[in-house]
């Protein structure tokens, strides 16, 4: 049951990066719910994967957080704020705090690599800074040491375009955390991706969050995957959560419930 | 088993156009040749001067020839000078209308149907109007020479500039824009960081492209006093000193076949 408080772990200024989805509901066409009431609480750390078979409205739900997907119905509680009501300014100073990895990485492609990590801070700088390339010193220095986190310290003069897909991912979790964030939001950050490389970039999500006690929401197409990193699975199914629980708890009837059908276990 | 002994069936049939998509097609043939012998028709070839034509043309050419060089750098060089100079301040005003119509124009910037029709009309009605006809209007207002010509070029352009820019910026890529909206940066960082990046390649191209089509327009903007090429050609043509137009002339053939190279070489190194 949702009503239950949620474990309120603190950022270290103190405010709470739990957050509570309440009847969350979205039509994209009227009477045709993708999302139907969906209540979850987010615990304020750690990786929840959600998982579930395609077009069944994981992408649309990590979608309303940040309101990239405008919500028919229903309350997101963020910092206290209801994210589902906010508009204009209030909107983008709540979405600078929730950063987002895509599953096509979605960089600028014709600029270097520095200057997409440095697109995390396009919230905070005035625009006379973003357009004259005069980010903050603090900022440049942070984009260097966040692109040595991520394993490409030697490719911040490249461009963004002649990166590999993995190194493209890369560089989308720097600008996530660049936005100094307090929740990370990954839209099947590996489909596009390798198995090797896929490991990686869940391994690389987890422990950068995890060091910084950011919490994570993942939706995940590869149930292994979820299941290893993530402290929290959420299966979907047809626009509804069919299974809330950590990892050790997912069993084949879930399974079963999440995707429907059996052959495919075999 | 031989194929004879398998059960009858009906040979399959295929043919690319239906029956009444053939005739469709033959109709439209019939229309297309009934315009073409209307038109002959219509344009009145008076068969005197048809028949002397190759005559005439030798004799024009004849006439042209040998072209008065000594007429360069008092006259035809200042004028080629000036048409060059109209050509390139025209298309850089252009090109800063243009953006500004463009971002109108863009249905994935502006999101209001009633202001993309208003920048579509801009567009599309500086287009419609000829840069000679510009030039009539703007020598009218400000008098022939130079300033006049610029106008021209500069308001006939917008629509050219302005359609192909709109299409860049709306074929620009979503994703790094959701992106950028999903950072919380304000509205202009992502037109600077999120757009710019994407259409810049397509906004040099398009500006280089229409500098070269304005080149050749201004040369002869100065027929109806647009400033120029034109108007050392027209006070050639009207003294009837046909060797300095021949130098004209060629001076214009000259300067379209190098402009062409220009931006030809430099397309090819942004692209």
């Amino acid at each position: 049951m949702d009503a239950s408080a949620p474990q309120q772990t603190r950022a270290a200024d103190g405010v709470s990066r739990s957050l509570i989805i309440r009847n969350l509901r979205k039509e994209y066409r009227a009477g045709v719910p993708v999302l139907k009431d969906v209540s979850l609480t987010i615990e304020g750390r750690g990786l929840t994967a959600i998982i579930g078979p395609s077009g069944t409205g994981k992408s649309t739900l990590i979608r309303c957080i940040n309101r990239l997907v405008d919500p028919t119905s229903g309350e997101m509680i963020f910092q206290g704020q209801d994210l589902a009501t906010l508009r204009g300014k209030a909107l983008r100073q709540a979405r600078r705090r929730i950063g987002m990895v895509f599953q096509e990485y979605n960089l600028v492609e014709r600029l270097t690599v520095i200057e997409n990590v440095l697109c995390g801070r396009l919230g905070y700088v005035p625009v006379w800074r973003a357009w004259l390339r005069k980010f903050p010193a603090a900022d440049v220095d942070r984009a260097f040491q966040l692109l040595d986190e991520v394993g490409l310290g030697d490719f911040a003069n490249q461009r963004a375009d002649q990166l590999s897909g993995g190194q493209r991912q890369r560089v989308g979790i720097a600008r996530a955390l660049m936005q100094d964030p307090d929740l990370i939001l990954a839209d099947e950050p590996t489909s596009s991706l390798d198995p090797k490389t896929s490991f990686e970039i869940m391994e690389l999500i987890a422990r950068r969050a995890g060091e910084r006690d950011i919490p994570v929401i993942v939706n995940i197409h590869n149930v292994e995957l979820g299941r290893r990193f993530a402290d929290r699975i959420v299966g979907m199914s047809k626009g509804e959560i069919v299974f809330n629980g950590p990892p050790a708890a997912l069993e084949e009837k879930h399974l079963l419930a999440i995707y429907g059908g059996e052959g495919w276990l075999e | 088993m031989s194929t004879m002994d398998l059960p009858a069936t009906p040979l399959r049939r295929w043919e690319r156009f239906t029956l009444a998509e053939r005739l469709g097609r033959a109709l439209f043939y019939l229309i297309a040749l009934t315009a073409i012998m209307w038109s002959f028709k219509t344009i009145e070839i008076i068969p005197e001067f048809l028949y002397d034509a190759p005559q005439q043309t030798v004799d024009l050419f004849a006439r042209m020839w040998p072209i008065d060089w000594s007429w360069y750098f008092p006259v035809v060089h200042p004028a080629l000078v000036e048409t060059l100079h109209i050509a390139t301040l025209g298309t850089i005003l252009a090109v800063i209308m243009a953006s500004g119509v463009a971002l109108l124009v863009a249905r994935n910037i502006t999101r209001s149907p009633i202001l993309n029709f208003i920048g579509r009309f801009i567009l599309v009605a500086t287009r419609s109007i000829h840069s000679i006809v510009w030039a009539l209007f703007f020598v009218a207002v400000f008098g022939p020479g130079a300033l006049a010509g610029t106008l021209a070029i500069a308001m006939h352009s917008i629509g050219f500039t302005g359609k192909f820019l709109s299409e860049a910026i709306e074929d620009a890529r979503r994703g790094p824009i959701e992106a950028l909206i999903a950072s919380g940066a304000p509205p202009l960082s992502i037109l600077i960081k999120g757009y710019w990046p994407q259409v810049k390649p397509a906004f040099l191209s398009i500006s280089i492209f229409r500098w070269d089509i304005n080149v050749r327009e201004s040369a002869v903007l100065g027929l109806v006093g647009g400033g120029g090429l034109g108007m050392a050609l027209d006070t050639a043509l009207a003294n009837l000193y046909w060797d300095q137009a021949g130098l004209v002339l060629f001076v214009i053939f000259i300067v379209v076949v190098v402009t062409e190279i220009l931006t030809t070489l430099v397309r090819s190194r942004i692209i």
